[in-house]
């Protein structure tokens, strides 16, 4: 395997460093190294991070590769600076075996772009009725933690209640997607005075806080791990911020676009705006970035959802629901949380790779850039500033909300393991790939 | 104006003044014996209904016809939208027919703002009705019945009017609408709902609200009466029929506190015995009728300062006001 | 009158050709022309065409109470709904067209308008009358016929025959909304000059343009 130098990069962004990756391995840190035979990489200007860990993903393979595969959506999560993603279980079939997230865990190794880490359904089908055989899908090769009905909230308290308490025997978590559907049914925008003005159902705050504040509390009173997805709201924030202080067991992420958007952009009626859970007010986004910069809120998290072009050019109300996120996820954050002074670079490194990793209790990735550690890591260059162009993107779809838009940063090189998955802001050829990475 | 007609938030106090002189005197040759003006010949007009609505559709298609446009009535329902073609790919082919305007009813909110705003067809888009959104021409045939009555005159709008709405506001296509065009002609809007059909977020729309309907009568110069679906009692917005009636519906008694001068309006259809009783419905002071005459008046004002001058169909290439001084 | 000049002249100020005592003694003369030959002006209904012919006619109304001792049927007529050049500019804001109680079935109707130029706004106002009712007869009497007709259409009463180049514009000024009676004569070049003038000659009784010098604006 190649020996690499990459050369005076500002780790976590801190004072110019050389880092000597060798058999997929840090070996070395400090200024004037050298290395015979080493493939030297100049990163004057640059930030290296540790490879970001991705807690929510659709990958969509199986049954909608016409959104996107698991190929596509690897290159995608390498090229935003990934070296790990948690695939989500909404595919067809719906991933609650054993059987379904083994095939998505063999897709990412074969793939080589990234680690797929497959996150499995906490009933069968979805359906919040039964649950699946969360113990078969730990026990499988994909080794599943992380379990989730996310695009269904599972509504009812007991079938809650017993997973939390069933996965403690394996260390897993429940990734809950919190929204009370009786209060969104039909819902189509947040709910406020921008949906009142367009006639389109609301979407209360209220029914993402209510979940959140009862499953706090079935988690506390369990003694149980939970992991709140997408967190939308100052509420949210509020509740979680109080479940911390109590010292329970809580986690939650938030999502780029909840991060930068406001629900002033369904003005439009553009469906690439339409996105579960809604896009909120500028207060909510405020209050999100804070809970990002003090820690309240753990991880940033894509939920990056690619659909095809014709579940998007049409009208609000038939048009699917979500965005792609992972090629624009790290530029955001720099946009929101770094440019503007709420979080240095190596609290970007803690929200996006540190605090993910243990979410989801990935050995190998999260880990500190020092010497004897994986080499995963993510070269970023925080002085570009360019215009997004979706037609540039890895992913297969296009329904990203920030076409035109300037935004700052770009991730010049990737390494999995040691393996360039990105070199010059572009994916390497998938031969180089494939394979290579151990 | 501007291109489309899709809120009524689109017309400047210039631009409804200029609808509602138009249509008094599209109302003059409504009332000849030939009802026919050749101003839109060889402009054809599309009538895009994803919804049923026999009444709207009617009023638009009779005022085509009296612009002596070329009318072309494309049912959404029923055809291959409803076996999945797209608003897109209807619209792609209304493009390729040459519609110079779309008159469109949809379920979906947004769904005008939609074709207006893409680049599927060149044509003028009307928006006769989007989901729980807007129906611009029912505002301005409501407007426009409100003027005759209480403010007439050419030129004039409706400052200090005092016109209350009740119903399901938070459903209401209708209600929007009014709100907005009413407070542009300068008159003073209440809504009067239970709390469970007023939408969140009301507080900054330009107009009142109350619940209790009787503490607004004497103060009212126009009292717009909803239609409210008996579905909505399933969906828990209020108990009982009988009890939404006797809150929020209008009897004679109701009628009776509203000023001498005062005017009750629907816009149709109605539900008689639940917001209106038939004594109500059938008064004279009830302008149902008179609305729909007004209905044909306004949208061919509409049609007419849409589509009477040159438009972007006509020279694709132009691109800005600039270009056609010279 | 020097209708023509050189190509490349300098473009001249509009200069008056009649003034307001001229004015006067034309509608003066037209008044008693329709007395006479409608033999008293019996069933003659007069139609004003907007915007200056709904003023003249109202002129006309007071000479023929004046001779004839009876108020004759006044109206207005607005004719945009039936140009045939609306899709050369934007939709144009319609006059108020109003036609006396006692119609127009049977009588003989005499339009007014100010200038007579290529004939095709009376061509709409005789389309728009087709509409409204069967006169007996339509009429036509106009301040002022500068001729380059392009429709068989002649006027019944001129108030003055004015011979000009395509390159001249006429305008008629009326007390009423001008502010004085006058008829100018000017180069449509000069009226360019500024979008002022432009403007006033929209405004003005020249609006009616012949077609082949129109480009597409
Ligand atoms: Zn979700």
């Amino acid at each position: 395997m190649t020996t690499r130098l990459i050369r005076n990069a500002n780790l976590l962004g801190q004072d110019p460093q050389d880092v000597l990756i060798a058999d997929g391995v840090v070996q070395q840190i400090g200024t004037g190294l050298t290395a015979d035979g080493a493939t030297e990489l100049d990163a004057t200007g640059l930030v290296l991070l540790p490879g970001l860990v991705d807690l929510h993903t659709h990958l969509r393979e199986p049954g909608r590769e016409d959104a996107e595969t698991v190929h596509t959506g690897t290159r995608a999560a390498a090229r935003g600076g990934y070296t790990a993603v948690h695939a989500m279980a909404n595919t067809f079939p719906v991933a609650d075996t054993a059987g379904v997230v083994e095939q998505v865990w063999r897709l990412g190794r074969a793939s080589g772009y990234c680690d797929v880490q497959p996150v499995g359904a906490v009933t069968i089908g979805l359906e919040g009725k039964k649950l699946a055989e969360l113990g078969a899908m730990h026990d499988s090769a994909a080794g599943v933690r992380v379990f989730s009905d996310d695009g269904k909230c599972v509504d009812d308290a007991v079938i809650m209640r017993r997973a939390l308490e069933y996965v403690k025997a394996f260390d897993g978590v429940i990734a809950q997607h919190a929204q009370e559907p009786r209060l969104t049914e039909g819902a189509q925008m947040n709910e406020g005075t921008v949906s009142g003005e367009l006639g389109l159902a609301g979407w209360p705050a209220v029914a993402e806080e209510a979940i959140i504040a009862r499953d706090v509390l079935l988690a506390a009173h369990v003694g149980s791990r939970l992991h709140v997805c997408h967190v939308s709201t100052a509420g949210s924030v509020e509740i979680i911020r109080w479940a911390k202080a109590k010292g329970w067991d809580v986690t939650a992420e938030v999502t780029p676009h909840h991060l930068l958007l406001t629900d002033e952009l369904v003005r439009s009626y553009d469906p690439v705006y339409k996105v579960n859970p809604p896009l909120r007010t500028e207060a909510d986004v405020m209050a999100l970035r804070e809970a990002l910069a003090d820690g309240t809120i753990d991880a940033v998290a894509t939920d990056h959802a690619p659909h095809p072009a014709e579940d998007k050019d049409c009208e609000w109300a038939v048009a699917a629901m979500g965005m792609v996120g992972l090629e624009t996820a790290l530029s955001v954050v720099q946009h929101t949380m770094v440019d503007t002074g709420l979080m240095d670079w190596a609290g970007v490194a803690d929200r996006m790779s540190f605090r993910p990793a243990r979410i989801g209790r990935l050995a190998g990735h999260g880990r500190p850039v020092s010497p004897g550690e994986p080499a995963n890591l993510v070269l970023v260059d925080p002085a570009y500033r360019g215009t997004v162009i979706p037609e540039s993107f890895a992913t297969r779809s296009r329904n990203t909300p920030y076409r035109g838009l300037d935004l700052p940063g770009q991730v010049r090189a990737t390494f999995l393991r040691g393996v360039p998955t990105v070199l010059d802001g572009e994916p390497v050829a998938p031969e180089a790939v494939a394979g290579a990475v151990a | 104006m501007k291109r489309h007609l899709v809120s009524a938030a689109d017309l400047s106090h210039d631009d409804a003044l200029l609808i509602l002189d138009t249509a008094e005197e599209m109302a003059q040759v409504s009332a000849r014996a030939v009802k026919k003006l050749p101003t839109l010949r060889g402009r054809t007009v599309v009538n895009l209904f994803f919804e049923d609505s026999t009444r709207t559709r009617t009023s638009f298609e009779v005022a085509e016809k009296r612009l002596s446009a070329d009318v072309i009535n494309f049912s959404a329902k029923g055809s291959s939208v409803s076996k999945g073609e797209s608003l897109k790919d209807t619209a792609l082919t209304l493009q390729a027919m040459g519609a110079d305007a779309v008159v469109i009813r949809h379920g979906a909110s947004g769904a005008p703002l939609r074709l207006a705003e893409s680049d599927w067809l060149h044509g003028s888009v009307i928006n006769a009705g989007d989901g729980t959104h807007e129906h611009p021409t029912q505002a301005l045939l409501d407007a426009f019945t409100m003027r005759r009555h209480l403010a007439p005159g050419l030129g004039r709008d409706l400052s200090g009017r005092r016109v209350t709405i009740v119903g399901d506001i938070l459903h209401s296509r209708v209600a929007r609408s009014n709100v907005l065009l009413l407070a542009t002609l300068g008159a003073q809007v209440t809504l009067v709902a239970p709390p469970t059909l007023v939408p969140i977020g009301v507080e900054s729309w330009p107009c009142d609200v109350s619940y209790d309907l009787d503490s607004v009568l004497s103060k009212t110069d126009a009292l717009m009466m909803l239609r409210v679906q008996r579905e909505r009692m399933n969906a828990a917005f209020f108990p009982t029929e009988r009890e939404y009636s006797r809150r929020y519906g209008l009897d004679s008694l109701r009628m009776g506190a509203l000023p001498e001068h005062a005017i009750v309006m629907h816009p149709g259809p109605m539900v008689r015995g639940m917001e209106i009783t038939a004594e109500v419905a059938d008064s004279p002071r009830c302008t149902v009728v008179e609305q729909v005459a007004n209905g044909v008046s306004v949208r061919m004002a509409v049609l007419y300062l849409l589509l009477g001058g040159a438009t972007l169909a006509d020279h694709p290439t132009r691109t800005n006001a600039e270009e056609s001084t010279k | 009158m020097t209708a023509f000049h050189d190509e490349g002249a300098a473009p001249r100020a509009p200069h008056q050709v009649l003034d307001q005592s001229d004015i006067a003694r034309v509608v003066t003369r037209i008044a008693h022309e329709i007395v006479e030959r409608a033999k008293g002006a019996e069933d003659v209904v007069l139609l004003g065409i907007h915007t200056r012919g709904v003023h003249l006619a109202r002129r006309l109304r007071a000479r023929l109470a004046d001779i004839t001792g009876r108020d004759i049927p006044l109206g207005a007529l607005d004719i945009t709904m039936y140009r045939d050049d609306l899709r050369l500019k934007p939709a144009r804001a319609l006059e108020h067209t109003e036609i006396p109680p006692g119609g127009i079935d049977g009588r003989l109707v005499v339009l007014v308008d100010d200038v007579l130029f290529s004939g095709r706004t009376i061509r709409a106002a005789l389309d728009a009358l087709n509409d409204i009712g069967r006169p007996r007869a339509v009429q036509l009497a106009v301040l002022v016929d500068r001729g380059h007709r392009e429709l068989p259409i002649r006027a019944d009463y001129v108030g003055k025959n004015l011979p000009t180049s395509l390159r001249e514009a006429v305008k008629v000024q009326l007390a009423e909304i001008d502010g004085g009676d006058a008829v100018l004569v000017g180069d449509r070049d000069y009226a360019a000059r500024s979008s002022q003038a432009l403007a006033a000659e929209e405004q003005s009784g020249d609006a009616e343009q012949p077609s082949a010098p129109h480009l597409p604006e």
